[in-house]
């Protein structure tokens, strides 16, 4: 199922009786998911993904925008008229119900035509049941089981209706580390394996990055950029977008553009043809460095980190804007821990220059921006 | 470690100086008569009038327990008691249960009208009592020129003809009406408070997560609320009937003294007759039918329990 967001919308009216100040949690908010694509919204907290994710629910209503699912208009549908399949972040699975119970439940409550005799819905939730590894714990309560079990029996009961679209909402939040790295395997497997196109919220990048086809990276309501998780990684529109995504996060530096080239506390650091004299914001990706003796670009050298397969170097700058500069290199390169500085060339495609008004991407050499579509 | 030892004895006799005006206060007004209750009862005929006139020895046996269940009076009393309990305890609950319920899903006038549904809760029970007989009663009853309360004047605007509620004369049934319908107003608020308390502690994203699975309103209130509820539900329950079987002041406040309507059925309870049993010195036998109030409530409140436990979920 398509599902297409037109200049959605919500505005929530202030708190406050007497200050006049609404909250727009979403702005305008306009793009398309194609059918059977696992997607996720990505911002930091209060960016209001969760609300688009409940109003494509139908648990919230937009104050102004519509909602396709498919060709239909389901803006005005309340959530029981729209099948769609909810996730909550604490799974909200009844506690006085079996796991059983719980995930018979959605279809004990279809009628009409859809009605279910009771053989047909045990095999559905049986089924269900499987598909998240739980077909064993049928008889137990919610509170005796580990929140990882939880947490599919949430994703089986959301899926036992067959929903035309699955919503899951911050879905590894309250999963230990290692659980998490398990479950969004999980979630991939059971997307590609149902095919039902899923929206997920996160706030935590790596998750989003890893398991989605698409992103949507949000702030303050506004949608930044959207596009496959690599490209939009590789290519950001702006310096929000380039600041949240990555681990270690990129680095950013005061910077100028000085005769096509960029100046990095007065060093010409790199070539940026096409682009005219101005002052920028200058973001490095921690793998954009390449230590050599005769670099272009020096840096106090403060720790050596050794990875294993990586050696991240820790250094300073005084044009630096992020507390640190940490720096990504292959283990092959040989650093002295007792040198006070290092020296970098720098990989032109993984560094971005940006406007230091509006802070939007600046295009230099070969860079070009990312296409809009998905 | 010799200084260990002591410093524990000085904390405790610390400890114990500080519960000493409680203790004393439980032995004197709490463990001494239960244990003077006790005694009381086993102690054959026993009451305070003998007891001034020299006659101290008392022989120890049930002779009070056979002579107060022998006695017609106390059955009627144990049969009105039952009643009540049986018919108001369930009736209280339900529509305690509907109104807060009610209650949580409106938004404007909510705290208004919790302070309307508190106000019995913070009223004398007597005085209320006396509101209900003015709103049943039948000024100037059996001249020719009566003048009915509200009750029976807003039947008749449906066309009913007066009735004799609590008059002389007045039905066993029509005074327990009255009675059932007293109790249960005078019961509501307390349950309304605990049930909507509970009900605005569930958690919200269960009716979300209902809504989502398209849950008929009916099937969310029997499969979801009353569940997640049922822990109050109990205790409702179980103090419910416990103020069941104490019922007494309901009674008073309605018909008097006599707890009967003239020329009435006697409409007295297991406490109203251990107090009339006090009235006339006959200690023993008030004792002998608090143990079997005791007894009786202990009971039913563990049935209550064991029932409770099987069906409260979590």
């Amino acid at each position: 199922m398509k599902i297409v967001l037109q200049n959605l919308t919500k505005v929530f009216p202030s708190r406050n009786k007497k200050s006049n100040e609404e909250v727009v949690a979403v702005s305008d908010l306009t793009f398309t998911i194609p059918d059977g694509k696992l997607v996720g919204l990505l911002g930091p907290s209060g960016c209001g993904k969760s609300t688009t994710l409940y109003m494509i629910s139908g648990l919230q209503k937009p104050t102004g925008g519509q909602i396709f699912f498919g060709e239909d208009d389901v803006t005005s549908l309340s959530p029981e008229n729209r099948g769609v399949g909810l996730v909550f972040q604490n799974y909200a699975l009844y506690p006085h119900m079996t796991v059983k119970q719980n995930i018979l439940f959605p279809l004990q409550n279809l009628k009409g035509a859809d009605k279910l005799d009771k053989n047909t819905m045990l095999e559905r939730a049986l089924e269900a049941a499987r598909l998240v590894q739980i077909d064993e714990l049928m008889d137990r309560k919610p509170s005796e089981l580990s929140g990882g079990q939880q947490q599919r029996v949430a994703i089986a009961r959301a899926l036992v209706k067959m929903p035309r679209v699955l919503l899951l909402d911050e879905p590894l939040s309250n999963l230990d580390a290692r659980l998490r790295l398990q479950t969004r395997e999980e979630i991939r497997r059971i997307q590609r394996e149902t095919g039902i196109t899923t929206i997920f919220v996160t706030h935590d990048q790596e998750e989003a990055m890893s398991i989605s086809d698409v992103i949507v990276v949000m702030k303050l309501g506004v949608v930044q950029q959207i596009g496959k998780p690599q490209t939009v990684y590789d290519n950001p529109v702006n310096l929000f977008v380039a600041k949240f995504l990555g681990t270690p996060p990129i680095n950013v530096f005061k910077a100028n553009v000085k005769g096509g080239k960029l100046y990095i506390s007065g060093e010409a650091v790199l070539d940026v043809p096409g682009v005219c004299d101005r002052d920028v914001f200058a973001a490095i990706r921690p793998e954009g460095f390449v230590p050599d003796d005769n670099g272009a670009m020096t840096c106090s050298l403060s720790s050596i980190e050794v990875m294993g397969r990586d050696v991240s170097i820790v250094s300073k700058n005084e044009a630096m804007l992020t507390p640190t500069i940490r720096s990504i290199v292959d283990a092959d390169y040989k650093v002295s821990a007792s040198a006070q500085s290092v020296k970098f060339n720098l990989k032109p495609h993984k560094v971005f220059i940006f406007d230091s008004e509006t802070e939007e991407r600046i295009y230099f050499g070969n860079q070009t921006a990312p296409e809009t579509g998905i | 470690m010799k200084n260990f030892l002591q410093k524990i004895k000085f904390d405790q006799w610390k400890a114990w100086i500080y519960l000493s005006p409680a203790i004393v206060l439980l032995l004197i007004f709490t463990v001494w008569p239960i244990f003077n209750t006790l005694r009381m009862a086993f102690w054959n005929g026993y009451g305070l009038f003998k007891e001034l006139g020299g006659e101290l020895q008392f022989e120890f046996g049930i002779k009070n327990f056979k002579w107060v269940v022998g006695y017609g009076g106390f059955l009627d009393c144990l049969k009105n008691t039952m009643l009540l309990t049986v018919l108001t305890v369930p009736l209280s609950t339900i529509l305690a249960l509907v109104i807060a319920v009610s209650l949580n899903a409106i938004k404007p006038f909510q705290r208004f009208l919790q302070t309307i549904f508190f106000l019995p809760y913070v009223t004398n029970s007597i005085a209320i009592g006396m509101v209900f007989e003015a709103m049943f009663n039948i000024v100037g009853f059996g001249t020719s020129n009566p003048s009915y309360g509200i009750i029976n004047n807003i039947l008749g605007v449906f066309g009913v003809d007066p009735i004799n509620w609590i008059n002389a004369g007045s039905g066993y049934w029509a005074n327990i009406a009255v009675l059932v319908i007293y109790i249960v107003w005078n019961a509501l608020p307390f349950k309304i408070l605990i049930l909507l308390g509970g009900l605005q502690s569930v958690n919200k994203q269960y009716y979300d997560a209902a809504k989502i699975d398209s849950t008929p309103r009916l099937r969310v209130f029997t499969k979801i609320t009353v569940p997640l509820l049922s822990p109050m539900i109990a205790y409702v329950v179980i103090t419910g009937f416990i103020g069941g079987f104490k019922e007494y002041s309901s009674i008073v406040g309605i018909f008097g003294d006599d707890m009967h309507a003239v020329g009435g059925e006697s409409l007295n309870t297991m406490v109203g007759y251990i107090y009339k049993q006090l009235g006339e010195n006959h200690e023993g036998d008030a004792s002998a039918a608090a143990l079997i109030l005791f007894a009786i409530i202990f009971v039913v409140t563990m049935i209550n329990m064991y029932v409770s436990k099987k069906k409260t979920h979590y």
